[in-house]
């Protein structure tokens, strides 16, 4: 497979840089401080290309805490709140959109 | 029921042993992703959208009931309390986290079930018709011959790292309830003049992509001669299949690319070379294999039992038996299906307190015995027929018999967008949007026999192009759109759907697929006109029509 860092990296929008959880596949996001956070409001925020492929370099270092680390498109409120941007990234953050089939 | 034997057993073990090895390396650095993925996926572990996805062989579609508790256990201990069974007699766990994995194996191991073979470039799962050994008319058990499969292909080096992934269906019916025609190979046992059994094979069937119906390669070969047959149309497939291009590596691009005619040449020259060698079957093989499939002891019962007699007043208990209960081979007994599709639930799944709960009722009523069909349903396959009043106020209770097997409601779906990381769009709220708004069981029976697949992309796990009416998840501008074919059917007279016209909005689609039922109300012959065969006689025409010309 191509190193996510040799792809050409195409920006449109603030995006962020999403991965799975090594131990159980939960949904993190890289952080500013170089860290992981379970929470999007936590992600470090990208806007060009450059810093978008130094963030996802530094993610995929992390092989032992992550998997699968690319770059995400988010939106950002007037609030500054940051919401994902698209469906399958709001999937991701607020789970499957059905409920579960076991009895509470 | 199938007896393991040690060898079985030991394999089963070791193959734990080593795959907690493995983990246990992966969480502590000592393997990269990169190393671990093709490892993980030996094992059935998948990554999907917010977790771990763990995929579980139910070889040919039996289980026992002290299988189907384990599951329940694994649902229950390790993942969120219910399963999901799939079109190919696997069952899925979707929030299985890494480091339990090894455990939730192990316990599986003990009742040995394991998860070899249901993921990567290897032959996987053998499924089978799951009314196999007890459906009227059958030729012999086709589970015996897919467990001679089982044994041969399963860690086969050869059959490791073919070009991609393979699959094998088996049945012996006329009726083909394990649509063999939509797999790699299939396989049909049949009788030849002479009395003798054997095999038509066919081969080349596929969905994804490059859908195409299986063609028949060869229409008899005997039984002692299948597993040099197959290793021969393998050997071709190793030899010119495509390793270059995943989407052309199937075999079914190969049998298209050099026509049947020729690919079946190959294959004889290949077969002559290893016919009448060492993979011939004698019968003392064969009937070893038989001999550990364990048969019910049935009793001599009526066929019309005062039991029975006695509930017909009930017209719940009368629409579900006469839609969920089938004939046996054995007087006095009955096929019964439980519907894993209420109204308004997700496609194929169990909980854990309904596995465990089917699993009594199997025990008390079926022999222990249980069976996944390709149709996400389960199957308790040796009722007795005075049982069956008994049966269906327990599987009411459970919420296991809605009368919609085989009808509109009886949908086909993959997880799409809710949980798979390669999907375009939802799969299972249109599912479930669609079974509400056929709820009523009256309208549901009116409207008679029609498959409607779902899958969320174009890898088509829920079987899109065979279905009555197929849906098809895409994207168009980050919104889900849904493309619409009629007029497919995944049994012996295979077709793929043809597509209507442009893909439909989310919000939508549960209005057209209205649109084109009303529209076969309207326009069938005769109340027993079946949905497909209206669109056979009436082409697409005018249920494009019908869906475009208010839209
Ligand atoms: C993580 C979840 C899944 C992934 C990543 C996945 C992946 C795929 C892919 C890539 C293909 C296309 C293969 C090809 O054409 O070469 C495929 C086909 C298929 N899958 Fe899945 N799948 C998943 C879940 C399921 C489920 C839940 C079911 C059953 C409901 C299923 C049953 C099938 C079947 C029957 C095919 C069919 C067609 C064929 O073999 O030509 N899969 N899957
Ligand atoms: S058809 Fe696509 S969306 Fe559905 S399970 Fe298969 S890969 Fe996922």
């Amino acid at each position: 497979m191509t190193s996510p860092l040799q792809q050409k990296i195409k920006i449109t929008g603030p995006s962020v840089v999403t991965a799975n959880r090594t131990t159980d596949g939960v949904v993190i996001y890289r952080t500013a401080t170089n860290g992981w956070s379970t929470d999007l409001a936590d992600a470090a925020i990208v806007r060009e290309a450059e810093p978008a492929r130094a963030l996802l370099a530094a993610a995929t270092a992390d092989d032992v805490g992550a998997v699968g680390a690319y770059i995400a498109p988010v939106e950002i409120g007037a609030d500054g709140a940051v919401a994902p941007g698209n469906l399958r990234e709001k999937i991701r953050r607020d789970g499957v959109t059905i409920a579960l089939p076991v009895r509470a | 029921m199938y007896a393991y034997d040690e060898i079985d057993r030991a394999i089963v073990h070791e193959r734990v042993d080593e795959f907690r090895d493995q983990v246990r390396r992966r969480l502590n650095g000592e393997l990269t992703e990169d190393e671990f993925k093709p490892l993980r996926l030996m094992n059935g572990v998948y990554l999907q959208l917010h977790a771990y996805m763990f995929r579980v062989a139910i070889p040919y579609g039996t289980l026992s009931s002290e299988q189907l508790r384990k599951l329940a256990h694994v649902a229950r201990t390790y993942d969120r309390g219910y399963g999901h069974f799939t079109t190919r007699q696997n069952i899925q766990f979707n929030w299985i986290a890494l480091a339990d994995l090894p455990d939730a194996l192990a316990e599986l191991a003990e009742v040995g079930i394991h998860a070899m073979q249901t993921s990567g470039n290897c032959t996987r799962n053998v499924t089978a018709d799951q009314w196999a050994g007890v459906a009227p008319g059958e030729i012999e058990d086709p589970r015996v011959w897919a467990e001679i499969l089982r044994q041969h292909t399963a860690l086969h080096p050869e059959f490791s790292f073919l070009p991609r992934k393979f699959k094998f269906a088996i049945t012996a019916s006329d009726h083909d309830r394990a649509a063999i025609k939509i797999h790699d190979i299939g396989l049909k046992l049949v009788r030849n003049d002479a009395g003798e059994t054997g095999f038509e094979v066919l081969v080349g069937g596929g969905l994804g992509r490059s859908p195409f119906i299986g063609r028949t390669i060869k229409s008899f070969v005997k039984g002692h001669d299948i597993l040099s047959y197959i290793e021969a149309i393998l050997r071709v497939y190793n030899q010119y299949g495509r390793r270059d291009n995943i989407y052309k590596a199937r075999i079914k691009i190969l049998v298209h690319e050099l026509g049947i005619e020729k690919f079946a040449a190959e294959v004889e020259q290949a077969w002559s070379e290893i016919a009448d060698g060492p993979l011939t079957l004698d019968d003392e093989m064969i009937e070893d294999i038989r001999s550990r499939f364990i048969y019910p002891a049935y009793e001599k019962l009526p066929a019309e039992p005062d039991e029975l007699r006695a509930a017909a007043g009930d017209a719940r208990f009368e629409a579900w038996r006469g839609n969920s209960v089938a004939p046996h081979r054995q007087d006095g007994y009955a096929i019964v299906t439980l519907s894993l599709k209420p109204a308004g639930g997700p496609p194929g799944d169990a909980t854990a307190e309904q596995m465990d709960a089917v699993a009594d009722l199997a025990d008390k009523y079926s022999f222990g015995e249980i069976r996944v069909g390709h149709e996400q349903n389960l199957v308790l396959p040796h009722v007795a027929k005075r049982d069956l009043p008994a049966l269906w106020a327990a599987l009411d209770k459970l919420g296991l018999a809605t009368p919609n097997v085989g009808l509109v409601s009886d949908i086909i779906a993959c997880p799409g967008l809710d949980y798979c990381s390669l999907a375009n769009a939802r799969s299972i709220p249109i599912a479930q949007e669609l079974s509400r708004r056929f709820a009523n069981p009256e309208t549901a029976a009116l409207i008679g026999r029609l498959h409607i697949n779902i899958s969320g992309c174009i890898n088509a796990c829920g079987h899109h192009h065979v279905g009555h009416i197929g849906i098809l998840g895409v994207e168009k501008n980050g919104e889900e759109f849904y493309q619409i074919t009629i007029g497919g059917r995944a049994d012996e007279g295979a077709e793929l759907g043809v597509l209507i016209g442009p893909a439909v909005p989310y919000g939508e689609v549960a209005d057209v697929i209205e649109d084109i039922v009303e529209a076969y109300l309207s326009l069938r012959q005769r109340p027993d006109e079946l949905f497909v065969d209206a669109v056979k006689r009436l082409g697409v025409e005018p249920f494009k029509e019908r869906v475009y010309a208010t839209r």
